[in-house]
């Protein structure tokens, strides 16, 4: 076994450097160009473009005539975690991209800017709303994440009593444990849940709906429910050796690396990540910040199927990432000690068909199976759906995919509203965080228009 | 949140930001579209007897590929009738009656025109009158606009005709085509001006079309001289308004205009006297919705500062705008250059060198790296180097102690005549200090 190695961690040090922010901040003169050059368009693309809808030209503007309060709050307004999305959201497909001056020279950097702005309120301490007055109605909202923090910041600016249920120790959802810190430093979205807790919203952290409070008893004592609560861990990808040490979820791979543990070790490390969206590529970068030798993707279809947008994917290739195409995997090999060795594979080929959903269809090239030697295995090949939860609140869903009335967010269960990745698939939805943000809005405006169309009946 | 409502000589709006008297408020639709934006104010484009205006109006100075640095337009008073004019009035002050509704005038220097016209108008319920003594081209031809208004008899006397016939408040909106726009001003009060606006536009001339020789903008092959407007010509208005609210004599409210496109500009024209402001290019290159960003802007500095309302601020800075004669002699500033903030440019360098105090020097240190250093001895703390400088906090203007009391030259004269009392010509150099 001449091909086994030992890795070790990276040093506390080191960690913390290969893992700070990637991108720096635009400074105040690149802000105050940027600003200027924006047109101010009139009914402007990047506005309709970006899914919370945020007034880009206004926010732009006050950032050019030194109103940050007033960009930050134009932002926040609109999107309760436009600082989170200044740094994860794929600006090329969204506000950038519909940018007019994408012909004439080059677009806005309006997520730079966006940043520069929200970084001023999270760096200056700002508080930027205020409850509404009390409506007497209380509203939960099961899970943390960007769609519930969401919902619970709009139904606090408009009255409601709001309680958070969280399963984590922290809330913020994926913000805060899932998207690698290179790109969303963990405070940033510990900086939103805070805004959401000085509206008076109760956040109950390390609290399970489903196991340690009864669906029940939510649906008793509250008014409306909101669910929020994403999508789960990797699925299996029902190979032999999935059980090894060496193999990790994805998921729970990249929130290693932003819990504060000791960073795992894959200094010197063979690595092979097994999917090709954007987790994997988040899997692989950090590999590669954790100090690995190699990090390999492995796609069983082509770099055109690949469903990482392309600035991940070029983000993963200057990284060193290298990709195996058209290879599928077999099963793990482990050693005596239980520990990963190889990663069987075998090559696939395109069959020239098209599968349902659009896609190449391929198939295994017989006899191809190879061994690629490995020290460790991620697994990233999409999320489970968190069903045990979706059966106890007895709502319609779609193997998983929780079905909602698209405007109102609203479920088959009159008082429950559903936004964010537990209603993302199955043809509904994108999983962004913006588009969980714009769910979790829209839950709570029809929360509101709900109650407003019945006033409580208590004043007679 | 700020209290951001103003009175302007009795004449109340919500907040200080009005539409001047130009394209942005030819209508009752437009005015109606602002005051739903959130302008404070409008005054309604001159009333008058309708002319003919020409195709091809405006112009625009870009500067280094930023648009519209200034406007440029040979644009008359309204070309709608009169009546239809009345009848938008009308109906914009019914749905708006909170919002102040200013309407300017421009008839000939004729008595019984001006009882006419200001009874007409005043008869459909308006919030005030804005004489226009200002437009530079066309009017002024016909013997109204600066033509009139260059000439302080006249606005003194037209004044007087339209107060006499005046219910409301009586703005006198002033040309900035004079040598000094504090006679005009007095004059318009002597007539009985509750509030003078200023500034109208500047005589000028656009450009010219280096290829085809044509005048920018040209009608048909000629030109004419236009009003020029926009963010180029705030400096001058911004020390008209600030001679004007300085001018013991004067002592009316002052509606700033000139050049405003930020809610910074704003507070600069009330810090130096005025009461409100008026806009018309921002609104021409935006659309009403700027006003949304300059409303923010001025409600955040507001309570930044916490100053509860912002009638507070004006006047505030008009103390600080004195005379060369009183300036402190003996205050120095000298240039500081922050290696580690200076990118290297080198253009404080050539700038002192080639046309200020020849002292900033190019230096190597031991390591080979290039520096510039300021000779603090030499510096004349022009502030050449601060302004050519692309970089924030790279140079530093820092105030030198030299240790000598304050004195101004108006001071030093005095002290001169003190020294010499007695000797025969100390009275006259006195006097030229003044
Ligand atoms: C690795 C990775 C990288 C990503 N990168 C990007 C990116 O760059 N840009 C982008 O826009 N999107 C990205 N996404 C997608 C994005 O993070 C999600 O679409 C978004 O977070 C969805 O928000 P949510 O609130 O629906 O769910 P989540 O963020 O998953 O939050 C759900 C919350 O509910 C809690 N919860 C779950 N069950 C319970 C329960 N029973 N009781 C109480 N609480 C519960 C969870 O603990 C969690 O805090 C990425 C996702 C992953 C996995
Ligand atoms: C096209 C145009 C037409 C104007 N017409 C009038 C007018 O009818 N009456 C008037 O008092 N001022 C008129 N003005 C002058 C403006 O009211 C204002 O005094 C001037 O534009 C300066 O403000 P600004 O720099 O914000 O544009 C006009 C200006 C422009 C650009
Ligand atoms: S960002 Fe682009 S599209 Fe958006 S307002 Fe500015 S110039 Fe127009």
């Amino acid at each position: 076994m001449d091909h086994e190695r030992t890795t070790m961690r990276l040093t506390r040090e080191a960690f913390a450097a290969n893992f700070a922010e990637t991108e720096q901040g635009l400074t105040r003169r690149s802000a105050m160009e940027e600003s200027n050059r924006c047109l101010y368009c009139y009914d402007a693309p990047c506005i309709k473009a970006c899914p919370t809808g945020i007034n880009v030209p206004s926010f732009i503007k006050r950032i050019a005539t030194d109103n940050l309060k007033g960009a930050a709050a134009a932002i926040m307004d609109a999107n309760p975690v436009g600082a989170s999305c200044s740094r994860v959201c794929p600006t090329e497909e969204l506000c950038e991209g519909a940018c007019v001056l994408n012909d004439a020279s080059e677009p806005i950097r309006i997520g730079l800017l966006q940043r520069y702005a929200t970084d001023w309120a999270i760096n200056g301490g700002a508080t930027l709303f205020q409850a509404g007055v009390s409506n007497g109605r209380r509203t939960a909202v099961i899970g943390g994440g960007p769609a519930g923090l969401s919902a619970a910041r709009e139904l606090a600016r408009s009255g409601f009593a709001v309680t958070v249920f969280e399963a984590k120790p922290l809330a913020g959802g994926l913000d805060t444990y899932g998207i690698v810190s290179f790109r969303l430093p963990q405070h940033v979205s510990l900086w939103e849940v805070e805004q959401v807790r000085k509206l008076g919203v109760d956040i109950r952290t390390g609290v399970s709906v489903g196991s340690d409070i009864a669906v029940s008893e939510l649906i008793e004592q509250y008014d409306a429910v909101v669910l929020a609560v994403g999508m789960g861990q990797v699925p299996s990808l029902g190979i032999e050796g999935e059980a090894l040490e060496g193999v990790y979820d994805a998921i729970r791979f990249v929130e290693a690396t932003k819990t504060g543990e000791l960073p795992l070790p894959l200094k010197g490390a063979r690595v092979a990540v097994i999917g090709a969206g954007n987790t994997a590529i988040d899997a692989a970068t950090c590999s590669v910040r954790l100090g690995a030798d190699n990090v390999k993707m492995v796609y069983r279809r082509t770099k055109d199927e690949m469903t990482a947008y392309a600035f991940e994917y070029e983000f993963a290739k200057r990284d060193g990432v290298e990709f195996s195409w058209l290879t599928a995997p077999v099963r793990i090999v482990g050693n005596a000690d239980g520990k990963v060795t190889h990663l069987e594979c075998v090559r696939m080929a395109l069959t020239g068909d098209v599968g349902k959903d659009g896609r190449a269809l391929t198939m295994p090239v017989e006899g191809s199976e190879f061994l690629l030697p490995v020290d460790a295995v991620i697994l990233a090949i999409g999320q489970s759906r968190r069903l045990e939860l979706i059966e106890q609140l007895g709502i319609t869903h779609n193997r998983g995919v929780v079905i909602v009335d698209e405007e109102t967010r609203r479920t088959s269960h009159p008082m429950i509203y559903a936004a964010g990745d537990v209603a993302f698939g199955a043809g509904q939805g994108e999983a962004m965080v913006v588009s969980a943000a714009e769910q979790g809005k829209r839950a709570a405006r029809a929360i509101e228009r709900h109650f407003a169309a019945k006033p409580r009946s208590e004043a007679i | 949140m700020a209290d951001l409502r103003i009175n302007l000589a009795g004449i109340p709006a919500p907040n200080p930001f009005w539409l001047a008297s130009a394209p942005p408020t030819n209508t009752g639709y437009q005015v109606q579209r602002a005051f739903e934006a959130g302008w404070g104010g409008a005054v309604w484009k001159t009333l008058g007897d309708p002319i003919i205006n020409t195709s091809s109006r405006f112009a625009a100075v870009h500067f280094n590929g930023q648009r519209v640095a200034g406007f440029n337009n040979i644009e008359l008073i309204t070309d709608r009738p009169l009546e239809v004019n009345l009848k938008e009035i009308y109906e914009t002050k019914k749905r708006f009656p909170n919002h102040a509704l200013v309407v300017s005038l421009m008839v000939e220097p004729k008595r019984e025109k001006w009882h006419e016209i200001v009874k007409r108008v005043e008869a459909v319920g308006v919030d005030g009158l804005e004489l226009n003594f200002g437009c530079p081209h066309g009017m002024a031809e016909r013997g109204m606009g600066s033509a009139s208004g260059q000439q302080p008899d006249l606005v003194e006397k037209q004044t007087m005709w339209a107060k006499e016939a005046a219910q409301t408040p009586v703005i006198v909106k002033l040309t900035p085509n004079i040598t000094d726009i504090t006679v005009v001003a007095r004059h318009a009060v002597m007539g009985g001006a509750d509030a003078i606006s200023l500034i109208n536009t500047i005589n000028s001339l656009a450009g010219v079309d280096i290829h085809t020789w044509n005048t920018v903008p040209h009608v048909g092959g000629k030109g004419a001289h236009g009003g020029y407007c926009g963010p180029a010509v705030k400096p001058i208005a911004l020390s008209m308004v600030a001679e004007c609210a300085k001018d013991r004599a004067i002592g009316v409210p002052i509606s700033g205009i000139g050049g405003i496109s930020s809610w910074q500009d704003a507070v600069e024209f009330m810090l130096m006297g005025a009461s409100g402001v008026q806009i018309c290019t921002a609104a021409m290159h935006h659309g009403f919705r700027i006003v949304e960003e300059m409303i923010d802007g001025l409600n955040n500095y507001l309570d930044e500062k916490g100053i509860a309302s912002v009638m507070e601020l004006t006047g505030q800075a008009v103390s600080r705008y004195s005379t060369w004669g009183e300036l402190d002699l003996n205050y120095r500033v000298v240039a500081r250059i922050n290696d580690e903030t200076c990118i290297a440019c080198n253009k404080c360098h050539i700038a002192c060198e080639d046309t200020s105090h020849q002292c900033i020097d190019m230096l190597t240190d031991e390591g080979g790296r290039r520096y510039l250093k300021v000779r603090e001895e030499d510096c004349v703390g022009c502030n050449l180097c601060s302004i050519v400088c692309p970089v924030d906090g790279a140079i530093d203007m820092v105030e030198v102690s030299g240790g000598q009391a304050s004195m101004s030259w108006n001071e030093m004269q005095q002290a001169i005549v003190r020294a010499n009392a007695g000797d025969d010509t100390a009275s006259t150099t006195g006097k030229e200090a003044v």
